[in-house]
Protein backbone atom coordinates (compact mmCIF):
# COMPACT_ATOMS: atom_id res chain seq x y z
CA UNK A 1 0.00 0.00 0.00
CA UNK A 2 1.27 3.47 -0.87
CA UNK A 3 1.60 5.95 1.97
CA UNK A 4 2.74 9.53 2.17
CA UNK A 5 4.73 10.15 5.32
CA UNK A 6 5.59 13.74 6.21
CA UNK A 7 8.64 13.23 8.36
CA UNK A 8 10.66 16.14 9.73
CA UNK A 9 9.18 18.48 7.13
CA UNK A 10 9.99 16.22 4.18
CA UNK A 11 7.32 14.42 2.23
CA UNK A 12 8.29 10.82 1.55
CA UNK A 13 6.27 8.15 -0.18
CA UNK A 14 6.73 4.54 0.69
CA UNK A 15 5.15 1.31 -0.41
CA UNK A 16 4.47 -0.67 2.74
CA UNK A 17 2.50 -3.72 3.83
CA UNK A 18 -0.45 -2.65 6.01
CA UNK A 19 0.98 -4.67 8.90
CA UNK A 20 4.21 -2.69 8.97
CA UNK A 21 4.36 -0.42 12.02
CA UNK A 22 5.21 3.24 11.68
CA UNK A 23 8.34 2.45 13.71
CA UNK A 24 9.55 -0.15 11.20
CA UNK A 25 8.71 2.11 8.25
CA UNK A 26 10.67 5.00 9.77
CA UNK A 27 13.66 2.80 10.53
CA UNK A 28 13.68 0.60 7.42
CA UNK A 29 12.06 2.58 4.62
CA UNK A 30 13.22 6.05 5.64
CA UNK A 31 16.49 4.89 7.27
CA UNK A 32 15.92 7.12 10.31
CA UNK A 33 17.19 4.86 13.05
CA UNK A 34 17.04 7.32 15.93
CA UNK A 35 13.61 5.97 16.90
CA UNK A 36 14.35 2.78 18.81
CA UNK A 37 12.54 -0.56 18.95
CA UNK A 38 12.33 -1.64 22.59
CA UNK A 39 9.37 -3.76 23.53
CA UNK A 40 7.41 -3.27 20.29
CA UNK A 41 4.11 -3.58 22.14
CA UNK A 42 3.58 -0.20 23.74
CA UNK A 43 5.11 -0.34 27.21
CA UNK A 44 8.59 1.22 27.00
CA UNK A 45 8.39 4.46 24.99
CA UNK A 46 11.71 3.95 23.15
CA UNK A 47 9.87 4.32 19.83
CA UNK A 48 8.22 7.69 20.68
CA UNK A 49 7.75 10.13 17.79
CA UNK A 50 5.70 13.31 17.60
CA UNK A 51 2.48 13.06 15.57
CA UNK A 52 1.14 16.55 14.87
CA UNK A 53 3.37 17.70 17.75
CA UNK A 54 2.15 15.22 20.37
CA UNK A 55 4.16 12.21 21.56
CA UNK A 56 2.84 8.83 20.43
CA UNK A 57 4.29 5.32 20.29
CA UNK A 58 5.29 4.52 16.72
CA UNK A 59 5.17 0.77 17.47
CA UNK A 60 1.44 1.08 18.25
CA UNK A 61 0.58 2.51 14.87
CA UNK A 62 0.68 1.05 11.42
CA UNK A 63 2.45 3.22 8.86
CA UNK A 64 -0.78 3.28 6.80
CA UNK A 65 -2.56 4.96 9.75
CA UNK A 66 0.02 7.77 9.74
CA UNK A 67 -0.66 8.65 6.10
CA UNK A 68 -0.60 12.42 5.68
CA UNK A 69 0.14 13.41 9.29
CA UNK A 70 3.12 15.56 10.31
CA UNK A 71 5.67 13.37 12.06
CA UNK A 72 8.76 14.51 13.93
CA UNK A 73 11.51 12.07 14.87
CA UNK A 74 14.58 12.77 16.97
CA UNK A 75 16.46 13.53 13.71
CA UNK A 76 14.11 16.49 13.18
CA UNK A 77 14.83 18.40 16.39
CA UNK A 78 18.29 19.84 15.79
CA UNK A 79 18.24 23.26 14.10
CA UNK A 80 21.09 22.37 11.72
CA UNK A 81 23.44 19.46 11.01
CA UNK A 82 26.00 19.09 13.79
CA UNK A 83 23.95 21.21 16.22
CA UNK A 84 21.73 20.23 19.11
CA UNK A 85 18.32 21.54 20.14
CA UNK A 86 18.05 23.17 23.57
CA UNK A 87 16.48 20.03 25.02
CA UNK A 88 19.13 17.75 23.49
CA UNK A 89 21.86 20.02 24.82
CA UNK A 90 20.31 20.03 28.30
CA UNK A 91 20.36 16.19 28.32
CA UNK A 92 24.10 16.28 27.58
CA UNK A 93 24.82 18.82 30.27
CA UNK A 94 22.89 17.18 33.08
CA UNK A 95 23.98 13.63 32.13
CA UNK A 96 20.39 12.80 31.23
CA UNK A 97 21.52 9.73 29.32
CA UNK A 98 23.81 6.75 29.65
CA UNK A 99 23.32 4.01 27.05
CA UNK A 100 21.01 6.26 25.03
CA UNK A 101 18.37 3.67 24.25
CA UNK A 102 15.50 5.60 25.86
CA UNK A 103 16.94 9.00 25.01
CA UNK A 104 15.26 9.85 21.72
CA UNK A 105 11.88 9.07 23.27
CA UNK A 106 12.67 11.04 26.42
CA UNK A 107 13.85 14.09 24.48
CA UNK A 108 10.85 14.15 22.17
CA UNK A 109 8.50 13.74 25.14
CA UNK A 110 10.29 16.54 27.02
CA UNK A 111 10.26 18.73 23.91
CA UNK A 112 6.48 18.29 23.44
CA UNK A 113 5.85 19.00 27.14
CA UNK A 114 7.82 22.26 27.02
CA UNK A 115 5.98 23.37 23.88
CA UNK A 116 2.65 23.08 25.70
CA UNK A 117 3.74 23.86 29.28
CA UNK A 118 6.71 26.26 29.27
CA UNK A 119 7.13 26.12 33.05
CA UNK A 120 6.25 22.55 34.11
CA UNK A 121 6.37 21.48 37.75
CA UNK A 122 8.47 18.47 38.70
CA UNK A 123 5.26 16.43 38.97
CA UNK A 124 4.20 17.43 35.47
CA UNK A 125 7.58 16.34 34.10
CA UNK A 126 7.40 13.02 35.92
CA UNK A 127 3.85 12.48 34.61
CA UNK A 128 4.88 13.38 31.04
CA UNK A 129 7.70 10.81 30.98
CA UNK A 130 5.79 8.21 33.03
CA UNK A 131 5.33 6.08 29.93
CA UNK A 132 9.03 6.07 29.04
CA UNK A 133 11.24 3.48 30.68
CA UNK A 134 14.94 4.11 31.35
CA UNK A 135 17.06 1.25 32.63
CA UNK A 136 20.19 3.33 33.26
CA UNK A 137 19.85 6.79 34.74
CA UNK A 138 17.34 6.34 37.55
CA UNK A 139 15.36 9.21 35.95
CA UNK A 140 16.73 11.94 38.27
CA UNK A 141 18.97 13.52 35.65
CA UNK A 142 16.31 13.17 32.96
CA UNK A 143 13.86 15.21 35.04
CA UNK A 144 16.66 17.67 35.74
CA UNK A 145 17.44 17.92 32.00
CA UNK A 146 13.86 18.81 31.14
CA UNK A 147 13.69 21.35 34.00
CA UNK A 148 16.96 22.88 32.81
CA UNK A 149 15.87 22.99 29.17
CA UNK A 150 12.63 24.68 30.22
CA UNK A 151 14.55 27.28 32.18
CA UNK A 152 16.79 28.03 29.20
CA UNK A 153 13.91 28.21 26.75
CA UNK A 154 12.01 30.59 29.02
CA UNK A 155 14.99 32.86 29.39
CA UNK A 156 15.74 32.76 25.68
CA UNK A 157 12.14 33.72 24.96
CA UNK A 158 11.85 36.45 27.62
CA UNK A 159 11.76 39.95 26.21
CA UNK A 160 14.99 41.81 26.86
CA UNK A 161 14.67 44.91 28.99
CA UNK A 162 12.87 45.21 32.28
CA UNK A 163 10.15 47.72 31.34
CA UNK A 164 7.58 45.19 30.15
CA UNK A 165 5.57 45.65 27.00
CA UNK A 166 3.81 48.91 26.21
CA UNK A 167 1.95 48.73 22.93
CA UNK A 168 1.95 52.52 22.52
CA UNK A 169 5.72 52.84 22.70
CA UNK A 170 8.12 52.31 19.82
CA UNK A 171 9.11 48.71 19.38
CA UNK A 172 12.73 49.14 20.42
CA UNK A 173 13.33 49.31 24.17
CA UNK A 174 16.33 51.63 24.50
CA UNK A 175 16.99 50.61 28.08
CA UNK A 176 17.51 47.01 27.00
CA UNK A 177 21.16 47.50 26.35
CA UNK A 178 21.90 48.48 29.93
CA UNK A 179 19.50 46.35 31.91
CA UNK A 180 19.04 43.20 29.83
CA UNK A 181 18.94 40.17 32.14
CA UNK A 182 22.31 38.50 31.88
CA UNK A 183 21.23 35.45 33.83
CA UNK A 184 20.65 32.43 31.65
CA UNK A 185 22.37 33.86 28.60
CA UNK A 186 25.26 31.47 28.20
CA UNK A 187 28.63 32.61 27.01
CA UNK A 188 30.47 30.20 24.73
CA UNK A 189 32.91 29.05 27.41
CA UNK A 190 30.21 28.52 30.00
CA UNK A 191 28.35 26.21 27.71
CA UNK A 192 31.17 23.72 28.03
CA UNK A 193 31.22 23.66 31.82
CA UNK A 194 29.01 21.27 33.78
CA UNK A 195 25.47 22.54 34.24
CA UNK A 196 26.30 25.53 32.06
CA UNK A 197 28.34 26.96 34.92
CA UNK A 198 25.48 26.83 37.38
CA UNK A 199 26.41 26.01 40.97
CA UNK B 1 6.76 -7.39 11.09
CA UNK B 2 5.00 -9.08 13.95
CA UNK B 3 1.27 -9.22 13.13
CA UNK B 4 -0.14 -11.63 10.55
CA UNK B 5 -1.03 -9.99 7.22
CA UNK B 6 -4.34 -8.13 6.89
CA UNK B 7 -6.06 -5.75 4.53
CA UNK B 8 -6.50 -2.12 5.63
CA UNK B 9 -9.38 0.16 4.67
CA UNK B 10 -10.45 3.66 5.65
CA UNK B 11 -14.19 4.10 5.06
CA UNK B 12 -15.66 7.56 4.39
CA UNK B 13 -18.62 7.27 6.74
CA UNK B 14 -19.97 5.31 9.68
CA UNK B 15 -22.60 3.78 7.41
CA UNK B 16 -19.90 2.49 5.08
CA UNK B 17 -17.86 1.17 8.02
CA UNK B 18 -20.88 -0.77 9.30
CA UNK B 19 -21.55 -2.26 5.87
CA UNK B 20 -17.94 -3.40 5.61
CA UNK B 21 -18.10 -4.89 9.09
CA UNK B 22 -21.33 -6.72 8.40
CA UNK B 23 -20.02 -8.06 5.07
CA UNK B 24 -16.92 -9.75 6.49
CA UNK B 25 -16.92 -11.61 9.78
CA UNK B 26 -13.13 -11.49 10.00
CA UNK B 27 -13.12 -7.70 9.69
CA UNK B 28 -12.43 -5.62 12.76
CA UNK B 29 -12.58 -1.97 13.71
CA UNK B 30 -9.35 -0.21 14.55
CA UNK B 31 -9.66 3.08 16.43
CA UNK B 32 -6.63 4.33 18.40
CA UNK B 33 -4.95 0.94 18.12
CA UNK B 34 -3.48 1.22 21.62
CA UNK B 35 -4.88 -2.17 22.57
CA UNK B 36 -5.48 -3.78 19.17
CA UNK B 37 -1.98 -3.22 17.73
CA UNK B 38 -0.14 -4.98 20.58
CA UNK B 39 -2.77 -7.76 20.51
CA UNK B 40 -2.13 -8.24 16.79
CA UNK B 41 1.64 -8.02 17.32
CA UNK B 42 1.53 -10.72 20.00
CA UNK B 43 -0.92 -12.66 17.82
CA UNK B 44 -3.50 -12.70 20.58
CA UNK B 45 -5.87 -11.21 18.02
CA UNK B 46 -6.21 -11.72 14.27
CA UNK B 47 -8.13 -9.87 11.63
CA UNK B 48 -8.42 -10.37 7.87
CA UNK B 49 -9.38 -6.72 7.44
CA UNK B 50 -8.91 -3.64 9.62
CA UNK B 51 -11.51 -0.91 9.22
CA UNK B 52 -9.97 2.36 10.39
CA UNK B 53 -12.64 4.67 11.83
CA UNK B 54 -10.18 7.02 13.56
CA UNK B 55 -10.49 9.91 11.10
CA UNK B 56 -14.27 9.93 10.64
CA UNK B 57 -15.20 13.50 11.65
CA UNK B 58 -18.78 12.50 12.55
CA UNK B 59 -17.42 10.31 15.39
CA UNK B 60 -15.16 12.91 17.00
CA UNK B 61 -16.40 15.50 19.45
CA UNK B 62 -17.64 16.39 22.93
CA UNK B 63 -20.98 18.16 23.34
CA UNK B 64 -23.77 18.66 25.87
CA UNK B 65 -27.33 17.69 24.92
CA UNK B 66 -29.62 18.87 27.75
CA UNK B 67 -28.60 16.63 30.71
CA UNK B 68 -26.14 14.42 28.86
CA UNK B 69 -22.49 14.79 27.92
CA UNK B 70 -22.11 13.08 24.54
CA UNK B 71 -18.64 11.91 23.57
CA UNK B 72 -18.12 10.63 20.03
CA UNK B 73 -16.48 7.20 19.85
CA UNK B 74 -13.19 8.27 18.26
CA UNK B 75 -12.71 11.28 20.52
CA UNK B 76 -9.19 10.83 21.78
CA UNK B 77 -8.75 10.37 25.52
CA UNK B 78 -6.50 13.44 25.64
CA UNK B 79 -9.31 15.58 24.20
CA UNK B 80 -11.54 14.65 27.14
CA UNK B 81 -8.67 15.17 29.58
CA UNK B 82 -8.21 18.74 28.31
CA UNK B 83 -11.90 19.53 27.82
CA UNK B 84 -13.32 22.27 30.06
CA UNK B 85 -16.82 21.13 29.07
CA UNK B 86 -16.14 17.59 30.32
CA UNK B 87 -14.53 18.85 33.55
CA UNK B 88 -17.53 21.04 34.25
CA UNK B 89 -20.34 18.65 33.37
CA UNK B 90 -18.90 15.23 34.33
CA UNK B 91 -16.06 15.94 36.75
CA UNK B 92 -15.85 12.24 37.68
CA UNK B 93 -14.83 11.36 34.12
CA UNK B 94 -12.28 14.19 34.13
CA UNK B 95 -10.78 12.87 37.38
CA UNK B 96 -10.54 9.32 36.01
CA UNK B 97 -8.83 10.21 32.73
CA UNK B 98 -5.30 10.90 33.99
CA UNK B 99 -5.32 7.27 35.21
CA UNK B 100 -5.94 5.86 31.71
CA UNK B 101 -2.54 4.65 30.47
CA UNK B 102 0.19 7.21 29.84
CA UNK B 103 0.12 10.58 28.06
CA UNK B 104 1.30 9.07 24.72
CA UNK B 105 -1.35 6.30 24.82
CA UNK B 106 -4.00 8.91 25.66
CA UNK B 107 -2.91 10.92 22.62
CA UNK B 108 -4.04 8.08 20.34
CA UNK B 109 -6.41 5.95 22.45
CA UNK B 110 -10.11 6.72 22.04
CA UNK B 111 -13.08 6.77 24.41
CA UNK B 112 -15.08 4.38 22.22
CA UNK B 113 -12.11 2.02 21.89
CA UNK B 114 -11.72 1.81 25.65
CA UNK B 115 -15.43 1.08 26.08
CA UNK B 116 -15.53 -1.48 23.23
CA UNK B 117 -12.43 -3.16 24.60
CA UNK B 118 -14.08 -3.69 28.04
CA UNK B 119 -10.99 -4.37 30.10
CA UNK B 120 -12.23 -5.15 33.65
CA UNK B 121 -9.85 -2.59 35.15
CA UNK B 122 -10.29 0.16 32.54
CA UNK B 123 -11.28 3.52 34.01
CA UNK B 124 -13.65 4.86 31.32
CA UNK B 125 -15.93 1.78 31.46
CA UNK B 126 -15.87 2.11 35.27
CA UNK B 127 -17.11 5.70 35.12
CA UNK B 128 -19.71 4.68 32.50
CA UNK B 129 -21.07 1.97 34.82
CA UNK B 130 -20.92 4.22 37.91
CA UNK B 131 -22.88 7.05 36.29
CA UNK B 132 -25.21 4.80 34.29
CA UNK B 133 -23.99 6.03 30.89
CA UNK B 134 -25.66 4.90 27.67
CA UNK B 135 -23.58 3.32 24.91
CA UNK B 136 -24.73 4.31 21.42
CA UNK B 137 -24.31 1.61 18.79
CA UNK B 138 -24.75 1.94 15.02
CA UNK B 139 -25.20 -1.02 12.67
CA UNK B 140 -26.65 -1.46 9.18
CA UNK B 141 -30.17 -1.46 10.74
CA UNK B 142 -29.77 1.95 12.39
CA UNK B 143 -28.79 3.49 15.72
CA UNK B 144 -29.60 1.96 19.11
CA UNK B 145 -28.36 2.57 22.58
CA UNK B 146 -28.09 0.53 25.76
CA UNK B 147 -27.17 1.16 29.40
CA UNK B 148 -23.51 0.54 30.27
CA UNK B 149 -24.67 -2.06 32.77
CA UNK B 150 -26.14 -4.20 29.97
CA UNK B 151 -23.32 -3.43 27.55
CA UNK B 152 -20.46 -4.84 29.64
CA UNK B 153 -20.58 -8.62 30.05
CA UNK B 154 -17.14 -9.80 31.11
CA UNK B 155 -13.41 -9.37 30.43
CA UNK B 156 -13.09 -8.04 26.84
CA UNK B 157 -16.68 -9.12 26.31
CA UNK B 158 -19.55 -6.75 25.44
CA UNK B 159 -22.96 -6.86 23.79
CA UNK B 160 -21.41 -5.60 20.53
CA UNK B 161 -22.57 -7.88 17.69
CA UNK B 162 -20.87 -8.40 14.32
CA UNK B 163 -21.60 -5.30 12.22
CA UNK B 164 -21.96 -3.07 15.29
CA UNK B 165 -19.91 0.07 15.72
CA UNK B 166 -19.90 1.96 19.02
CA UNK B 167 -20.56 5.53 17.89
CA UNK B 168 -20.88 7.51 21.15
CA UNK B 169 -20.95 7.30 24.92
CA UNK B 170 -23.58 9.38 26.70
CA UNK B 171 -22.76 10.33 30.29
CA UNK B 172 -25.62 11.74 32.41
CA UNK B 173 -24.95 15.15 34.00
CA UNK B 174 -26.11 15.65 37.60
CA UNK B 175 -27.75 19.04 37.96
CA UNK B 176 -28.02 19.13 41.80
CA UNK B 177 -26.69 22.24 43.55
CA UNK B 178 -24.02 20.34 45.51
CA UNK B 179 -22.31 17.56 43.61
CA UNK B 180 -18.96 16.07 44.60
CA UNK B 181 -16.75 13.44 42.97
CA UNK B 182 -13.63 11.42 43.74
CA UNK B 183 -11.57 8.77 41.97
CA UNK B 184 -9.02 6.49 43.63
CA UNK B 185 -6.91 3.68 42.25
CA UNK B 186 -4.24 1.22 43.35
CA UNK B 187 -1.88 -0.06 40.63
CA UNK B 188 1.74 -1.21 40.40
CA UNK B 189 2.83 2.10 38.86
CA UNK B 190 0.73 5.20 38.23
CA UNK B 191 -1.08 4.69 34.90
CA UNK B 192 -0.71 0.91 34.82
CA UNK B 193 -3.88 -1.13 34.85
CA UNK B 194 -5.71 -0.88 38.18
CA UNK B 195 -5.68 -3.72 40.73
CA UNK B 196 -8.66 -1.90 42.21
CA UNK B 197 -10.26 1.44 41.28
CA UNK B 198 -13.12 3.28 42.97
CA UNK B 199 -15.23 6.07 41.44
CA UNK B 200 -17.72 7.99 43.58
CA UNK B 201 -20.23 10.75 42.91
CA UNK B 202 -22.63 12.18 45.52
CA UNK B 203 -25.17 14.98 45.73
CA UNK B 204 -26.03 16.63 49.07
CA UNK B 205 -28.99 18.81 50.07
CA UNK B 206 -28.67 22.10 51.99
CA UNK B 207 -28.46 20.24 55.31
CA UNK B 208 -25.62 18.04 54.07
CA UNK B 209 -27.89 15.01 53.69
CA UNK B 210 -27.20 12.64 50.83
CA UNK B 211 -29.79 12.87 48.04
CA UNK B 212 -28.00 10.82 45.41
CA UNK B 213 -24.92 8.59 45.55
CA UNK B 214 -23.08 6.35 43.12
CA UNK B 215 -20.03 4.20 43.78
CA UNK B 216 -18.40 1.98 41.16
CA UNK B 217 -15.58 -0.52 41.69
CA UNK B 218 -13.30 -1.60 38.84
CA UNK B 219 -10.52 -4.16 38.49
CA UNK B 220 -11.95 -6.54 41.06
CA UNK B 221 -14.00 -9.02 39.04
CA UNK B 222 -14.94 -9.66 35.43
CA UNK B 223 -16.23 -6.12 34.88
CA UNK B 224 -16.86 -2.84 36.69
CA UNK B 225 -19.71 -2.99 39.21
CA UNK B 226 -21.92 -0.28 40.68
CA UNK B 227 -22.66 -0.88 44.38
CA UNK B 228 -26.04 -0.36 46.02
CA UNK B 229 -25.96 2.76 48.23
CA UNK B 230 -29.70 3.11 48.92
CA UNK B 231 -28.94 3.05 52.66
CA UNK B 232 -27.04 6.33 52.40
CA UNK B 233 -29.96 8.33 51.04
CA UNK B 234 -31.34 10.88 53.50
CA UNK B 235 -28.31 10.38 55.78
CA UNK B 236 -25.52 12.72 56.85
CA UNK B 237 -23.24 9.74 56.64
CA UNK B 238 -20.09 9.70 58.80
CA UNK B 239 -17.14 7.38 58.30
CA UNK B 240 -18.57 4.56 60.43
CA UNK B 241 -21.83 4.52 58.50
CA UNK B 242 -19.99 4.65 55.16
CA UNK B 243 -17.82 1.70 56.19
CA UNK B 244 -20.89 -0.36 57.10
CA UNK B 245 -22.78 0.46 53.92
CA UNK B 246 -19.81 -0.10 51.58
CA UNK B 247 -18.72 -3.33 53.30
CA UNK B 248 -22.24 -4.73 53.00
CA UNK B 249 -22.67 -3.58 49.40
CA UNK B 250 -19.25 -5.01 48.46
CA UNK B 251 -20.41 -8.56 49.19
CA UNK B 252 -21.72 -8.65 45.59
CA UNK B 253 -18.15 -8.35 44.24
CA UNK B 254 -16.64 -11.50 42.79
CA UNK B 255 -12.92 -10.82 43.15
CA UNK B 256 -10.28 -12.81 41.29
CA UNK B 257 -6.67 -13.60 42.20
CA UNK B 258 -3.82 -13.14 39.75
CA UNK B 259 -0.05 -12.90 39.52
CA UNK B 260 -0.06 -9.54 41.28
CA UNK B 261 -2.64 -9.61 44.06
CA UNK B 262 -5.01 -12.03 45.78
CA UNK B 263 -8.80 -11.95 45.83
CA UNK B 264 -8.78 -11.17 49.58
CA UNK B 265 -6.52 -8.17 48.99
CA UNK B 266 -8.78 -6.95 46.20
CA UNK B 267 -11.86 -7.08 48.42
CA UNK B 268 -10.15 -5.24 51.29
CA UNK B 269 -8.79 -2.54 49.01
CA UNK B 270 -12.16 -2.20 47.25
CA UNK B 271 -13.88 -1.41 50.57
CA UNK B 272 -11.12 0.95 51.73
CA UNK B 273 -10.98 2.84 48.43
CA UNK B 274 -14.78 2.88 48.18
CA UNK B 275 -15.12 4.52 51.61
CA UNK B 276 -12.30 6.95 50.84
CA UNK B 277 -13.82 7.92 47.51
CA UNK B 278 -17.25 8.53 49.09
CA UNK B 279 -15.74 10.60 51.94
CA UNK B 280 -13.75 12.70 49.47
CA UNK B 281 -16.75 13.11 47.18
CA UNK B 282 -18.80 14.41 50.15
CA UNK B 283 -16.08 16.87 51.12
CA UNK B 284 -15.94 17.94 47.48
CA UNK B 285 -19.74 18.39 47.42
CA UNK B 286 -19.64 20.57 50.55
CA UNK B 287 -16.90 22.79 49.12
CA UNK B 288 -18.63 23.03 45.73
CA UNK B 289 -21.66 24.42 47.62
CA UNK B 290 -19.61 27.08 49.41
CA UNK B 291 -18.08 28.04 46.07
CA UNK B 292 -21.43 28.51 44.38
CA UNK B 293 -22.76 30.47 47.41
CA UNK B 294 -19.78 32.75 47.15
CA UNK B 295 -20.55 33.15 43.47
CA UNK B 296 -24.06 34.35 44.29
CA UNK B 297 -23.18 36.82 47.08
CA UNK B 298 -20.32 38.52 45.28
C1 LIG C 1 1.20 0.81 27.96
C2 LIG C 1 -0.30 0.88 27.97
C3 LIG C 1 -0.96 1.14 29.16
C4 LIG C 1 -2.35 1.23 29.20
N1 LIG C 1 -2.96 1.47 30.39
C5 LIG C 1 -4.31 1.59 30.44
C6 LIG C 1 -4.98 1.88 31.67
O1 LIG C 1 -4.36 2.06 32.72
N2 LIG C 1 -6.34 1.97 31.65
C7 LIG C 1 -7.07 1.79 30.50
O2 LIG C 1 -8.28 1.90 30.56
N3 LIG C 1 -6.47 1.52 29.33
C8 LIG C 1 -5.11 1.41 29.27
N4 LIG C 1 -4.51 1.11 28.06
C9 LIG C 1 -5.36 0.86 26.89
C10 LIG C 1 -5.85 2.15 26.29
O3 LIG C 1 -4.75 2.95 25.99
C11 LIG C 1 -6.60 2.00 24.97
O4 LIG C 1 -6.72 3.29 24.45
C12 LIG C 1 -7.99 1.47 24.96
O5 LIG C 1 -8.14 0.30 25.69
C13 LIG C 1 -8.44 1.13 23.54
O6 LIG C 1 -8.71 2.26 22.80
P1 LIG C 1 -8.22 2.39 21.29
O7 LIG C 1 -8.93 3.55 20.74
O8 LIG C 1 -6.76 2.40 21.23
O9 LIG C 1 -8.84 1.07 20.64
P2 LIG C 1 -8.23 -0.01 19.63
O10 LIG C 1 -6.97 -0.59 20.17
O11 LIG C 1 -8.19 0.54 18.27
O12 LIG C 1 -9.39 -1.10 19.71
C14 LIG C 1 -9.60 -1.91 20.85
C15 LIG C 1 -10.73 -2.92 20.58
O13 LIG C 1 -11.97 -2.24 20.49
C16 LIG C 1 -12.56 -2.41 19.20
N5 LIG C 1 -13.13 -1.09 18.86
C17 LIG C 1 -12.48 0.11 18.89
N6 LIG C 1 -13.32 1.12 18.62
C18 LIG C 1 -14.54 0.57 18.41
C19 LIG C 1 -15.84 1.09 18.10
N7 LIG C 1 -16.04 2.41 17.96
N8 LIG C 1 -16.86 0.22 17.97
C20 LIG C 1 -16.68 -1.11 18.12
N9 LIG C 1 -15.48 -1.67 18.43
C21 LIG C 1 -14.42 -0.85 18.56
C22 LIG C 1 -11.45 -2.88 18.29
O14 LIG C 1 -11.93 -3.69 17.26
C23 LIG C 1 -10.57 -3.66 19.25
O15 LIG C 1 -11.07 -4.94 19.43
C24 LIG C 1 -3.11 1.03 28.00
C25 LIG C 1 -2.45 0.78 26.80
C26 LIG C 1 -1.06 0.71 26.75
C27 LIG C 1 -0.37 0.44 25.46
S1 LIG D 1 8.99 -0.02 21.34
FE1 LIG D 1 7.20 1.14 21.27
S2 LIG D 1 6.70 1.34 23.34
FE2 LIG D 1 8.36 -0.04 23.42
S1 LIG E 1 19.92 5.83 29.14
FE1 LIG E 1 19.92 3.69 28.98
S2 LIG E 1 17.82 3.27 28.98
FE2 LIG E 1 17.83 5.35 29.47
Amino acid sequence: MKVTLKVNGRVCSADVEPRKTLLDAIREDLALVGSHAGCEHGVCGACTVLLEGEPVRSCLMFAVQADGYEITTIEGLAPAPGELSVVQDAFCETHGLQCGYCTSGMILTGHALLQRTPEPTREEIVEAISGNICRCTGYGQIVEAIEFAGERLRKANAPRGSKGVDANQPHVDLSAETDAPQEGVLKAAQADTPHGGRP
Amino acid sequence: MKPAPFEYVRPDSVAQACEMLAADEDARIIAGGQTLVPMLAMRLARAAKLIDIYRLPELNGIRVESDVLVIGATTRQVQVERSALAAQSTPLLAKALPWVGHPPTRNRGTVGGSVANADPSAEIPLVAVTLGAEIEITNPDGVTSMPADDFFIGPMLTSVMPGDCVTAVRFPIWRHARVGTAFHEVSARKSDFAFVAAAAQVALDDDGKCIAAALGIGGVGDRAVRLDLAKLLGETAGTAKLKDVVAEAATVLEPSSDLHVSATYRTRVAVTLGVRALEDAMTDARSSATQSNRGITQ
